[in-house]
Formats: C-alpha cells, structure tokens, sequence
C-alpha cells in the first residue's frame, strides 16, 4: 500500500492508522492498522458498518484527530506535523451539521470563510455564489436554526468549501435526507468532482458509493477489507445468478430440483419469498434452460431473472454481519425485486 | 471552479479571527434575548433580596450604608458568574459540533478561545450598566470621582475576562450544557457566599475569615469598594484586607496565567 508508483502522487496516504479510545468501559480499537492510498482527482468511498472507523479515518485525516500509530499524508502534508498548513487546502463536512444555529446561512458561510483567511469582500461574494448553487438563497438571510435537516447539511456542504478546497472529506454527507433531497446531494457531489476535486466520502449506503465512488474501499472493524471499483467487489463474490419466484409453495420442492439440476449446483431457497437462487454460470442460456424446464413441468413463476450480485452481496459476504437490518433503519428503501435486476 | 480568485491562503492572524469569532458571539445575544434577560433579572433580583430582605438584619461595623456596601459585592458577584456563562457558550458550541468545523479551519489556534472571551466580556459590561443602573435605584452611589469610577469598572472587566478564561477550561472537560451549568454554580456560588460581598468579614465564624479574605471574590468587592468609596470594613490586618487592588490584579492575572494555556491545550487536543 505505500507504494506510489503509477504516475501522479496520491492525494491521500495513510499507513498503518491506529486509534483507541479509552472510556471507563475499557478501550475501543476504533482503527486497527488502517491503509488508504487515494489518487488526486478520485472520489474513494469508505464504506462500512456502525462503529466501523468511518468517522474515525475522516477526522484524523481532517487533523481533528491525532492516531495513536501509523501516520498519514494528505495532499503532501503529514497530518500531524503539517496540520495548520493542511487545513487550508481541505474543507470538511462532518457526520453531524456543523453550523451556527443563531447565525444566518449567509452570515455562516461568511465567517467560515474568513476564518478560512478569505478577505471580507471575497466571502461576501462567495457566500452568495454558494448559497446560489446550494439552493438556498431565499433562504440565506434566515437564521439557521428555521432550517429543515436538508437545508442544514447543504448549508454545511457549502461552508466547506468556502475556501476553494483541493480536498474534500464527505462524512456521511445524505445520512437523514429523503431520497429527493439525496439525489439533489449526490448531483451536488458530482459537480464538484467534475471540477477536479479530490473526495473522500463515508457512507452506509450501498448504491451511494455505487453511484458516486471511483474506487471503493470497505472498511469494518478498523481496517479497509476491501478494495476495488463496484464491478471489481461485485465479481470479488462470484459471477451472475439466476433467481427464480416460484408461485405457488407446494411446488417449491419441485421447482429446487429442477433449478439445482439445471445450474449443476444445489440452489438456495428463501422458503418465505418463495425465491431459488443459483449460480449461472452459462448467463442467458442458463436462464434460458431453466424457464424451459420450469415451464415443462407446469410450475407457474412469478418472476424470474439473471442477477448480479449487488453490492449488498459483497457487503454481506465480506463484513459478515447483517447489511439488511442497517439498511432497513437507515432508509425506508423500496424491496428489492428479485429477478429484475438483470 | 468559479470566477472569485484563489487567493493564497495566508497565515491565520489572531487578531481578526478573534474579531470574527468576537463578532459571531456577539451577533447570537440579540438572537436569543431570554438568555442575557434572565441572566439581568437575577441580579436584580439578588439586589433586591439584599438590599431589603437581608439589609436591615447586617449592620456594617463601623457604620455605613448597606446598599452602599451591597452594590459592589453584587457586581462581583455577577461577574464570578461569568465564568459559568462562558462554560455553557463553549459546552454548547462542542456538544453541537461546531468546535470541530473551528478547529478544522486555518485559522489561528488561540482565536477561538480568545474572541469567546472578548465578546463574553462585552456581554458582561451590559448586564454590567443594567446592574448599576439597578443599584442607582436603590441608593448606591459612587464618590470618588469620574476616573477612580472607571478604574473600578476596568477593574471589574478584567475580573470578569480572567473568570471566562475558567470557563474556557471548564466548558471544555464536561460533556454537556447541563453539567456545565451544574458544576459552574456547584464552584461559583460558594466562592460568591464565602465572601465579604453581602457580608462583613467580621460576622464569619473565625476558621472562616481567612478563606474569605484571600477569595478573589472578595479582592474584587473590597477593591470596588476603596475605589468608589462605598462602605469597606475590614479588621484584619492582612494583606489582601489591605491591598484589594494589587490582590484582585493577582488573582486575575494567575488565573489567565494558568487557565489560558490550560484552555488552548485543551481546546488543540480535544476530539469530541
Ligand atoms: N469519542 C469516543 N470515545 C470512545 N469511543 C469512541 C469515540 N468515538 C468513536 N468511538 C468508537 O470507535 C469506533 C469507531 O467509531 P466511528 O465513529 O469511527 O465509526 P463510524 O464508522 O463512523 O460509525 P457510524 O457509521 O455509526 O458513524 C466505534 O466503536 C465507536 O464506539
Ligand atoms: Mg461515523
């Protein structure tokens, strides 16, 4: 991982990161021997569980945070010994909005901006330039605490980068929006790294690090377990499968030998959806032969379809604890229908 | 990305980012009125207690008027409190996490500690002018001239700015506004108790007179007190007793000296 060859220096190094927080219960390893390499101009998700060392990452390399081990570099500068000269060239949004609730969304992004050493004027102007871009402007005289939760963390987006940052750390960042307001984010994201910003994002949404990540990175229990683009973990867990609902219960038995015989590997099933899923190893033939040999046999199906494996699968297979249970707290997320994702 | 150019970030200067931290402390008073409003009416309310429900049973040896005597004590009093309204700012400002948004900016290390302090002081001389004007109500006077008027009001200030500084190192060590109110008046209100500020040294039982006499608290009071020419009894022939000027300069001085540093350490490493 310490490796920097192939062309331009990383924009993010971190070596071997350790952090533990004592408490009277004892201590957490909250990072254990974490490595990141991210390349300028890249938007690497970190991707994990609760507790797995998210914000944890994102605050040491944001010079919040000094790690008990392991150093990191960020666009040049060491973390710890460079931390003031660091901070002029990354903005952070937090976990948690960090803004002033008393103050106007104008007059915050203002003082950010001068503390951020942009001189009055020029942070005028650029207030009003973000509060543009963020949707905000017939909002931006108001003071923040009349912002609904949305409002709030795009006000807080936009505070950092207030100073034009060549980095920027996302924790979190559509955590609590609703899904109208998470697309807008992620349009937001987009933009910015059109314009050539390097991004280190966190989430626990699956199809966010999808929709907005170059690289991803899965991190649990302190360290980054894998590594790669969304095609490269999703073929990480093995190739497509063909998924079949079956209609009626009674014919679940003979719809699994049929499948398993057909797939040349014992299908599983999932007895309360009524779903057979098997490995295809032949793609669209397979599933081809498989409708074929349901359909001679008379056994009537509701849905039926070749899958790749999802993110979720990945997420499952390397973390090895329920993804689902997150998912269902954190988003009251449409049920996935099997066999439609082709 | 826009058309605004890239200026060079420059070194945080301490001097203007205090200002624009100052300035955003300041700008959240008027925005939350009850908070300076209630804070007024308790010490009002504490000179009204003293000056007619306590007053006539403390007689002042030698004589003298008790309000006369009073005022200064509830200043002192009042500003010992500032200690704890600079604690809830900062405990506030951590729980919400916008100390982290502070610290992860360029900006100068001590400058948000500093302009809490500043605009904490300018909070301070309001409720400061509401009290005085309270206490002209009830009879208080000053007599010893314009300038010995405003000394004592620097004086007072200063004192003030020094007990902020506490709170800096307090608000910082407890996890939320609650604890930090608990705790602030848990250490606050015996300080202000065992004091000459609504009583003479003289009526404390004997084991008792020392602690009062080398309380800062009590420095400041008797300080206001020779200054302005209002009712200064004292016995002892101590030198704080002697020298309440020189001792409350003291006092607020070890208190920057020490709770200064401690505050901005504090503040560098804290990682709530
Ligand atoms: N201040 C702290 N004191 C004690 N333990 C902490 C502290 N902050 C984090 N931890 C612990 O460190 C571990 C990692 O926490 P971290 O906040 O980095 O996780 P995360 O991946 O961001 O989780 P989430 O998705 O819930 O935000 C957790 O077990 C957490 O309980
Ligand atoms: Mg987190």
């Amino acid at each position: 991982m310490s490796s920097t060859a192939g062309g331009s220096t990383p924009a993010i190094t971190a070596e071997g990161l350790t952090k533990l927080y004592k408490s009277r219960s004892g201590e957490v390893r909250a990072l254990d021997g974490l490595d990141l390499v991210v390349d300028e101009g890249t938007v690497l998700a970190l991707l994990g569980p609760n507790g797995a060392g998210k914000t944890t990452t994102v605050r040491i390399l944001a010079t919040l945070l000094r790690p008990d081990a392991g150093r990191a570099t960020v666009l040049g500068y060491d973390v710890v010994s460079d931390a003031q000269r660091l901070r002029r060239v990354i903005g952070l949004s937090g976990q948690y909005a960090a803004v002033d609730e008393n103050l106007t969304g104008r007059e915050n992004l203002w003082m950010f901006g001068r503390l951020y050493q942009v001189n009055s004027p020029t942070a005028r102007a650029r207030a009003d330039e973000l509060l543009d871009q963020f949707d905000l402007s017939d909002a931006g005289d108001r003071p923040v605490k009349t912002y609904s939760g949305g409002m709030r963390r795009r006000l807080d987006l936009a505070s950092a980068l207030i100073g034009h940052p060549r980095l920027l750390f996302l924790d979190e960042p559509t955590t609590g929006l609703d899904p109208r307001s998470r697309i807008g984010m992620w349009e937001v994201i987009r933009s910015l790294v059109r314009q050539g910003s390097t991004l280190l994002l966190t989430t626990q949404y699956l199809e966010e690090a999808d929709a907005l990540a170059n690289t991803i990175a899965v991190v649990d229990a302190g360290k980054i377990i894998a590594r790669g683009t969304a095609d490269e973990l999703k073929s990480s867990v093995g190739g497509e499968r063909v998924e079949v609902v079956v209609h009626d219960p009674a014919q679940l038995g003979a719809a699994l030998r049929l499948v398993s015989d057909c797939c040349l590997t014992e299908a599983t099933v999932d007895e309360h959806t009524r779903r057979l899923t098997a490995p295809a190893a032949g793609g669209a033939q397979q599933l081809v032969a498989v409708i074929r040999a349901l359909d001679d046999a008379g056994i009537v199906i509701d849905d039926v379809g070749l899958r790749r494996p999802t993110l979720d699968d990945v997420f499952l297979s390397l973390t090895g604890h329920a993804a689902e249970e997150r998912e269902a707290e954190a988003a009251a997320s449409e049920p996935v229908a099997a066999g439609r994702t082709a | 990305m826009t058309t605004v150019q890239e200026a060079p970030p420059q070194q945080g200067s301490a001097l203007s980012d205090s200002l624009v931290v100052t300035w955003r402390n300041l700008k959240r008073i008027p925005r939350i009125p009850e908070l300076a409003i209630f804070a007024i009416l308790q010490s009002v309310m504490f000179v009204l207690l003293f000056a007619f429900v306590f007053g006539g049973a403390i007689p002042l040896p030698g004589g003298g008027n008790y309000r006369e005597f009073l005022m200064p004590g509830i200043f002192a009093q009042t500003l010992a409190f500032a200690a704890a309204t600079t604690a809830i700012g900062m405990t506030d400002d951590m729980a919400k996490g916008l100390i982290d948004r502070f610290r992860s900016l360029p900006m100068s290390r001590s400058a948000f500690l500093t302009g809490r302090t500043v605009s904490d002081v300018v909070y301070n001389l309001g409720i400061l002018i509401v009290l005085m004007l309270s206490g002209l109500a009830v009879g208080w006077r000053v007599h010893e001239g314009l300038a010995r008027f405003l000394a004592g009001v620097g004086l007072t200030l200063l004192f003030a700015y020094a007990m902020s500084w506490v709170g800096v190192w307090l608000g910082m060590l407890v996890p939320t506004v609650e604890v930090a109110q608990q705790v602030a008046f848990t250490a606050i209100f015996p300080l202000t108790f065992l004091s000459n500020a609504f009583v003479p040294l003289q009526t404390l039982p004997g084991w008792l007179q020392p602690v009062a006499d080398w309380n800062p608290v009590s420095a400041i009071t008797a300080a206001l007190r020779e200054l302005w020419g209002n009712p200064n009894p004292f016995v002892t022939n101590s030198f704080p007793s002697e020298h309440p000027i020189l001792m409350t300069l003291i006092w607020t001085a070890l208190f920057i000296a020490i709770f200064a540093p401690l505050g901005v350490r504090r503040y560098r490493a804290t990682s709530r």
